[in-house]
């Protein structure tokens, strides 16, 4: 009996923007005028925002922060394109999905500055809060999406999650239920290279993380992360497949994480600077803004106006979330629908020592 | 030499590994980066690759390939990043390395290290500070150590290193490098299974472990009005009753701090055997100064959950004074 072949599979990779700003004519999506601003400025802002919470956390007025600088095309482009009633299920670098999707400043820094209110996500959003261990929200988005299906929503749910974290086994446990159930539900993988020290050749021997969709029977495809254009275009398409009952995808952005794994680490042990300066060029937002100057929606004052309005912003929110004060007995009030008597007499002895 | 919390551990972990060639270190961003509290740094320096491993980002691929380098005579000490991330090789420890030994009658053995920093006080993010050292020690076959400092650690790792069984090796993360001590520079060993009189005393024993045995001290050194004794018991399991009870037996009063939470932690246990073994010698009631039976609050709220000074100094107050 002679051998035959039984699976045959490809891998895309789309970009549109090159990192000159030069655009693919064939593959640029027609985005309105507000849409491509709209685009631009939610990446000033998420950046504007990254550098403020770096900055607060050296002067010890935030604690562990988790940077997003370099990632802005990846993650704007991809909530940009979701509608209200889609789910947004994130990891903890996703900062910028946060602020696009209407989240607000001010909530984030809540979080950051170790505060458990900035978890508490606005009632008329869909997103889940900041999932720490890695990997782990992967089946929540699945699980989302299978409600989406039986309800006969026309919504998706898409979950954010890095390189590292496609070698945790709640990852594949997620993506093959969702290949099984055909859910519309789309995995957002942020390859930026790293999972702290540890780079992507050490994470899989796989040559890319895209193909590992199709072992679970559904497609995988690769971006240029850094090219918001592409980002916004394949997860439309990947959104209108999951709408229409077409199941699962799995989108790979290619990208960089220009600032430390968290302001905890020091990339220098584990990264050059010439490998950082080379990722510099390809800056998402940089190679946007000469894209929209070519469309003539770009001009220094355009900018200035932008990076003003941004800066107000993130002023204004620090300043009300350094005014907030926790309660510690939000400690007790929030665990369980009802505070048990247990509880009652705990929350009673933690505010007689608080008494002294 | 005067060394703190990590530098002793590294020593151990160096001296350890010179002496016994089948010792791989193992586990997420230990080898370039030296792990994120720098713990095994300068290891992959002096052992090459093949024995100081960045492992992918799973944890269960981590303990569960520690347990089948283990069976075929590999010594494995893997780190998990944080406390938090060690529920997801939780299966691994309970369904197979606690008892491969006894599954197999013998054959099989499991001899891994799990090193982990573990409990709160840094101000970390969510999962970054967790004291589930109970769910551990509830499982037979797995022993559990929490050193106290750095003199401490480094005879408990070695001994940990050394034990023909599965060991948790949970290291306090505050303490990393909240003070040094003198390490003795030549290897040692502090058997498993031994608790240690911290400090001694006459009218009430504080039973503790871990970041608390320092907190304890400083109120067993600061009160005038009791004399107190500071037990520390340094591997829940094995577990040292007969030194607990002793002196509970001598102080007739006991109080039981750690930082877990109340409900099913190991303090429970150490009340139990109290009560069992030692009723009729107390003088009041077993008192327990812990963490609530709530998540650990992040950042801003942290030290409203964590014991204190003050918290235990009032237990031990009115215990003396019952
Ligand atoms: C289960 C689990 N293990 C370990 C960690 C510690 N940790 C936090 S982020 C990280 C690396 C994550 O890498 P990746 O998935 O590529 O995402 P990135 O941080 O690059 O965005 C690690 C190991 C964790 N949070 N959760």
């Amino acid at each position: 009996m002679p051998k035959k072949i039984v699976f045959e599979g490809k891998t895309e990779y789309l970009q549109v923007l090159d990192e000159n700003g030069a655009v693919d004519k064939t593959l640029e999506p027609k985005l309105d005028e507000n849409l491509l601003r709209k685009i631009y400025e939610n990446m000033v802002r998420a950046r504007v925002f990254d550098r403020k919470a770096i900055s607060l956390q050296r002067q010890g007025r935030c604690y562990t922060y988790v940077p997003t600088e370099g990632q802005e095309g990846a993650q704007v482009g991809s909530a940009l394109a979701l509608q209200k009633a889609d789910f947004g299920v994130p990891s903890f670098r996703e900062n910028a999905v946060y602020l696009a999707r209407g989240v607000s400043m001010e909530q984030l820094f809540l979080y950051w500055m170790g505060n458990e209110e900035g978890s508490r996500m606005p009632a008329d959003q869909n997103n889940l809060p900041v999932a720490i261990p890695v990997g782990s929200q992967v089946p929540h988005a699945v699980g989302i999406a299978w409600a989406m299906k039986l309800k006969k929503e026309k919504a998706a749910a898409i979950t954010y999650f890095g390189d590292g974290a496609t070698s945790e086994g709640e990852v594949h446990e997620g993506m093959n239920f969702a290949g099984v159930f055909q859910v519309p539900c789309i995995f957002f993988c942020q390859n930026n290279q790293y999972a702290i020290s540890t780079p992507i050749t050490k994470q899989t021997h796989a040559q890319t993380i895209a193909q590992k969709a199709l072992a679970y029977g559904f497609e995988g495809l690769q971006v240029d992360g850094n090219d918001v254009l592409a980002v916004y275009a394949a997860t439309k398409a990947a959104l209108e497949k999951a709408y229409s009952g077409k199941g699962p995808t799995l989108i790979e952005a290619i990208t960089y994480r220009m600032q430390a794994h968290t302001t905890s680490d020091d990339p220098k042990k584990y990264r050059s600077d010439e490998e950082v300066e080379y990722w510099k060029k390809k800056d998402p937002l940089t190679r946007f803004q000469v894209y929209l100057k070519g469309k003539r929606l770009w001009d220094e004052e355009y900018e200035k106006k932008v990076q003003e309005a941004a800066t107000r912003e993130v002023e204004d929110a620090v300043r009300k979330a350094e005014a907030y004060k926790p309660n510690p007995e939000d400690m007790f009030t929030y665990l369980n629908a009802e505070l048990t008597q247990d509880l009652k007499e705990q929350m009673q002895e933690m505010k007689k020592s608080m008494e002294g | 030499m005067e060394l703190n919390l990590v530098q002793a551990i590294n020593q151990a972990l160096m001296q350890e590994m010179e002496r016994d060639a089948s010792i791989i270190v193992m586990g997420e961003d230990v080898g370039r980066d030296g792990g994120v509290f720098r713990v095994t740094q300068g290891l992959l320096e002096k052992f090459g690759e093949q024995r100081v491993v960045d492992t992918p980002l799973a944890e269960a691929g981590i303990i569960g390939t520690a347990v089948g380098l283990a069976i075929k005579g590999m010594k494995p000490v893997a780190e998990i990043q944080f406390d938090g991330f060690t529920y997801l090789a939780f299966n691994q420890f309970i369904s197979h390395a606690a008892r491969m030994r006894n599954r197999s009658r013998g054959r099989f053995t499991v001899p891994l290290v799990l090193r982990a920093p573990w409990g709160g006080g840094v101000r970390a993010l969510e999962h970054h500070s967790e004291s589930m050292e109970a769910i551990y020690a509830h499982v037979p076959g797995l022993n559990v150590v929490i050193p106290s400092g750095p003199k401490e650690a480094k005879g408990l790792l070695i001994s940990s290193i050394r034990m023909p069984d599965p060991v948790i090796f949970f290291e306090p993360k505050r303490l990393y490098r909240a003070f040094k001590e003198e390490v003795p520079e030549e290897p040692y060993a502090i058997p498993l299974g031994q608790a240690r009189v911290a400090k001694e005393g006459s009218d009430v024993t504080i039973v503790t472990w871990g970041s608390l045995v320092r907190t304890s001290l400083e109120v067993a050194d600061s009160l005038k009005e009791a004399s107190v004794e500071v037990v520390d018991i340094r591997s829940l399991s094995p577990f040292d009753e007969k030194t607990v009870l002793e002196s509970v037996k001598k102080t007739g009063r006991a109080v039981i701090v750690h930082e877990a939470p109340r409900t099913g932690a190991f303090g429970a246990e150490i009340a139990a055997r109290i009560s069992e073994k030692a009723l009729l010698n107390l003088e009041a009631p077993v008192r327990r100064v812990t963490g609530y039976d709530v998540p650990i609050p992040l950042a801003k709220l942290e030290d409203y959950y964590l014991p204190d000074t003050s918290r235990i100094k009032k237990a031990v107050q009115e215990v003396a004074a019952f």
